[in-house]
């Protein structure tokens, strides 16, 4: 039983891409068929993320608009042979995206994969509202800063309106996933809660994902996270986050970076 | 000296006001006399207060209509419209035709017989009903029982708003009567949008942008800082909107 997720989150800069490409990487690594499906036409990122900017041939568009088939445009990642992508075009825009492509791609993607993560472009518009249509679920993409949350809320509010189920009457699974959490800034106050990011979005978590300079490394070496460097603190946020997704109870914990004697001496100056 | 007079630019506005509709019903000497039964028991009840005649039931001739006026007039009863009849049969010297009238609820009628439906404004349809007031009950509150986001509009005009979670900011929540929020209010919440001044807002933890009843708003940017974060409710004095702590 295949399952579309969409990834969004109303803001642009959040995470949604890095996201979707450490929870595809981590769901694959757990042994699931996934397709990860950028739906950001004319500002591709996840090619990127994934290292696989110099394989593209086809795109999203392409399937849309039936020119090519399905197969023709799915990237299989190198590292992870469940894993693959279906990139976007870069020069084309979203007007390019019609109702009933998107709609046969999604369903000829259902018969294929576990797992089906669209990377939702930002804003409330077309593409994003293209990108959510025919998800099962959902993961928000959060910042612990005001704006960020506020997206979240519209973003969430769209979810229970504009998407295929919620048409049906029935509900899309929603889930926060918060990302570039700082425990030290938040304790100071200079940053949201968790509790105060719960407490206003009001759906259930599932993962925190610490500030850390491996997430910037790891896009820059286009790999995700989870397989850049497996052991950093936000890979492990990303794999528990992964496990939730797949619906095993994994204690909420914000991972912190383990840091050897002399870091804990030095502190800040070593890192 | 030799000023040229521009012509002053003239405003139209559009206004809506309440009006009762009076439906007589064939024999009009009956139904006036019914008429003034009702009058006899509650005095004073149409004095000074605008009328609109409701044709709908009846097939009053032009030379029908003119001495039927008259006879309201004399009962203090001014018809500043009628309802329910062809504009076409109706030319100067007759007030003017009016079409498009909804049901008001609100005020109920003091006294009610079965031919003087001294009600207030109805729709034609509904007046060709024998009992026009036995209209389906319009429910009075709504409940809303998931957080309103970021957004999203929740409108009802017909009565009180109660929101068992949130109103996020960016949210707008407008009643015509009471809101109650049993969650934290970050948005904006309007009650009394129709004009009631006897609205109130409730909520169980206040963030709001802004606040309004029956047309008074206040932003919460200069609420007391004792205030914020608490639960508290906000009502009109005059035209002054307070705030006050319910804890």
């Amino acid at each position: 039983m295949a399952n579309v997720v969409v990834v969004t989150s109303g803001k642009g800069g959040v995470g949604k891409t890095t996201s979707t490409a450490a929870l595809g990487a981590a769901l694959a690594q757990a042994g699931e068929n996934v397709a990860v499906v950028d739906f950001d036409v004319g500002l591709r990122n996840l090619d990127l993320m994934l290292g696989a900017e110099r394989r593209v041939v086809f795109d999203l568009i392409n399937v849309v608009q039936g020119v090519v088939r399905l197969q023709q445009a799915l990237i299989r990642d190198k590292r992870i042979d469940t894993l693959w992508l279906l990139p976007a075009s870069q020069t084309r825009d979203k007007d390019a995206l019609t109702d009933e492509g998107v709609a046969r791609v999604i369903a000829d993607l259902r018969t294929r994969f576990d797992w089906i993560l669209c990377d939702s472009p930002a804003g409330i518009e077309r593409g994003a509202t293209l990108a959510m249509r025919h998800a099962d679920g959902a993961i928000v993409v959060t910042n612990p800063e005001v704006s960020s949350v506020r997206d979240s809320d519209r973003i969430i509010g769209l979810l229970d309106a504009k998407t295929e189920k919620a048409e049906r009457g029935e509900r899309i699974a929603k889930h926060i996933l918060i990302t570039r959490f700082d425990p030290a800034r938040a304790n100071r106050g200079e940053m949201l809660s968790i509790a105060d990011v719960m407490e206003i979005l009001s759906l259930p978590l599932l993962g925190i994902i610490p500030e850390s300079e491996e997430v910037l490394r790891a896009s820059n070496l286009g790999a995700p996270v989870v397989l850049s460097n497996p052991g950093s603190a936000p890979s492990r946020a990303y794999a528990d986050a992964a496990r939730r997704l797949m619906g095993e109870n994994v204690d909420m914990t914000v991972p912190s970076e383990k840091r050897g004697l002399f870091t804990k001496l030095f502190g800040r100056r070593a890192a | 000296m030799h000023s040229q007079v521009r012509p002053r630019p003239v405003h139209f506005r559009g206004r809506s006001y309440l009006a009762f509709a009076l439906a007589p019903e064939p024999p009009v000497t009956d139904w006036l006399a019914d008429l003034d039964a009702a009058i006899q028991r509650s005095a004073g009840f149409f004095a000074g207060r605008p009328a609109v005649l409701d044709l709908a039931n009846t097939a009053l001739s032009r030379a029908d209509i003119v001495p039927l006026i008259k006879e309201l007039e004399t009962r203090d009863i001014r018809i500043m419209g009628i309802e329910g009849a062809d504009p076409a049969d109706f030319g100067p010297g007759l007030p003017p035709v009016l079409t498009n009238g909804r049901p008001a609820s609100g005020r109920e009628m003091v006294h009610e017989t079965s031919q003087a439906k001294a009600s207030e404004a109805k729709t034609p349809d509904a007046k060709a009903k024998p009992q026009p007031q036995a209209t389906e009950p319009q429910p009075a509150s709504l409940l809303v029982e998931n957080p309103v986001r970021s957004g999203q509009t929740i409108y009802f005009p017909n009565g009180d708003v109660v929101v068992l979670g949130s109103v996020g900011s960016g949210a707008e929540v407008v009643a015509g009567g009471s809101i109650h929020i049993y969650g934290s209010l970050r948005g904006r919440a309007m009650a009394g949008a129709n004009g009631n001044a006897q609205a109130r807002i409730f909520c169980r933890r206040i963030e709001a942008e802004l606040l309004a009843i029956s047309g008074y708003y206040r932003t919460v940017d200069d609420l007391e800082v004792d205030l914020r974060h608490r639960p508290v409710q906000a009502w009109l004095e005059g035209d002054v909107m307070l705030i006050a702590a319910l804890d």
